[in-house]
């Protein structure tokens, strides 16, 4: 038996099907994981998340140490509230996890890390922290709740302790309210809110949003959500194997600040050595589906499907790769034995309900 | 609790066989397994004039989460695919008895079909598998 949220009784109650996921059994769907997807591409959905770890740092010297250990300058966090994405990287820069961090005020920040890397992470972070006059406290008596969609936002505000600002906070920004948190983030693609909130406060403000019509939704939906929406999955897409420069995400290094961050050298040394290999986005041009470990045929060598499903609100099979760094737009992948054409195209697939621009519209031209 | 139809046989993977008066079979899977599987997005049936063997995977079924085997009840010819899934693979989720079915066979022998599970047989399997 894994760890459970203190909302397990609530999912078994809606039906929900259990997963494990990174040691917690975590609701995959409660029924249709498709239809909980458009529901947050339509209306809204909530998602609990509680198995991921809010880790707070406190002390004088957090603002440096946090410019040590991550990749992302926090420098950029100047106004209270603000949040930035980065990972966290060994010395040889293999990712040892992603993350966000909330600038809350001087001398307070919080990182919110996933579950399954929560231990290590922590072990990390404490080892690094040495000689840093920063205090690190796991928060295990936070839960998290991402309530995400065109209609999250107007649909969770009145259920958010009274007087909380949140209605006024601008896309990937947080407040408090007393002991909750609100951050205008996600993991979606859509609008919407993560509310960090005390785990006792956690089963009535979930079965608030159920009452107010929110449909729960499992990490299956999730799953299809993040990659329409050209987010990285840690574990699958990246990880100490590998480095953010060959995960698609060199926008979240800061090199151009000069700070000394773990990871750094490793990552300078990769690039002057050139042909990083690259994590592109796949759409398949024939009928079956894209899945992770299967192998894509280049014209400049092989390289694997890191991420891989079908795409509810494309109707086509999407996926993330790892590829050779010149390998063409055009590739072929091996599902059980027979190579299949597909074709490289620049994430996020969807935003905000919609498919981006040259997601689809080459494809259609180029059909026969 | 699913439906288990007292006309069909059943295999211990979850699939049915429906036999037919001109002797083939219709074969699927159980509404069981569409359940467990979820949403199905893509399916290959076999091709018509495939000869394949008790236990053979002969289909794949994909739901957004994962692609799963599906193994022929009986050895036999197949006689179609049912092409009507390569572009409504939920059909399998809304009639797994009926228009999701996967294929037609020719059975190799009658013999072979009456030593699959009944529907009695079926359902205690299932109980046993919860």
């Amino acid at each position: 038996m894994g760890q459970r949220t203190p909302l397990y009784d609530a999912h078994l109650a809606a039906g929900a099907r259990l997963v494990d996921f990174g040691g917690w059994d975590m609701p995959v769907h409660y029924g249709s994981q498709v239809e909980e997807h458009h529901s947050v591409r339509r209306a809204a959905g909530a998602f609990d998340v509680s198995h991921m770890c809010v880790v707070d740092l406190t002390g004088d010297g957090v603002r440096p140490f946090l410019g040590r250990l991550l990749a992302n300058d926090v420098g950029r966090l100047t106004r209270p509230g603000k949040a930035l994405y980065s990972c966290m990287l060994r010395e040889d820069g293999g990712v040892i996890d992603d993350l966000i961090v909330y600038f809350i005020q001087p001398g307070f920040f919080r990182l919110v890390v996933n579950a399954g890397t929560a231990d290590k992470d922590l072990a990390w972070i404490r080892s690094q922290a040495a000689g840093h006059a920063v205090e690190v406290t796991a928060r295990r008596d936070l839960g998290i709740v991402a309530v995400q969609g065109p209609d999250a936002r107007a649909v969770c505000t009145p259920l958010l302790p009274a007087g909380c600002p949140a209605a006024d906070l601008a896309p990937f920004s947080a407040t408090a309210c007393g002991d909750w948190f609100v951050a205008r983030t996600g993991y979606t693609g859509e609008d919407g809110f993560e509310v960090i909130l005390p785990v006792g406060a956690l089963p009535g403000f979930w079965s608030a949003l159920l009452a107010a019509g929110v449909r729960p939704c499992g990490l299956g939906a999730r799953d299809t959500l993040r990659l329409e929406a050209g987010m990285n999955l840690y574990g699958s897409d990246m990880d100490e194997t590998v480095t953010p420069l060959e995960s698609g995400l060199a926008w979240t290094v800061a090199f151009s600040d000069g700070r000394d961050f773990i990871g750094r050298a490793a990552l300078e040394a990769q690039l002057a050595a050139g042909s990083v290999r690259r994590l592109v986005g796949l759409l398949l041009e024939d009928r079956g589906v894209l899945r992770s470990h299967q192998r894509v045929v280049t014209a400049a060598g092989e390289g694997e499907v890191t991420s891989g499903t079908f795409s509810p609100t494309l109707s086509r099979s999407i996926g993330l790769a790892r590829l050779p760094a010149a390998a063409g737009d055009r590739v072929e992948v091996d599902i059980r034995g027979r190579l299949l054409p597909a074709r490289i195209v620049k994430p996020p697939f969807v935003r905000h309900g919609r498919a981006l621009p040259g997601i689809l519209e080459t494809t259609e031209e180029s059909k026969p | 609790m699913s439906q288990v139809p007292a006309d069909l046989r059943y295999t211990r993977s979850h699939e049915w066989v429906r036999q037919l008066p001109d002797g083939s079979v219709e074969v699927g899977i159980t509404d069981h397994a569409q359940a467990a599987l979820g949403d199905l997005v893509f399916v290959e049936v076999p091709e018509g004039g495939r000869t394949v063997g008790s236990g053979d995977a002969f289909a794949v079924v994909e739901s957004v989460k994962a692609a799963s085997d599906v193994y022929a009840p009986i050895a036999g010819e197949v006689i179609s695919g049912n092409d009507a899934l390569a572009t409504r693979p939920e059909l399998i989720n809304e009639e797994p008895y009926g228009q999701g079915y996967i294929a037609r066979l020719r059975p190799g022998s009658a013999a072979e079909i009456e030593g699959l599970l009944d529907a009695a047989q079926y359902t205690a399997h299932l109980a046993s598998e919860a």
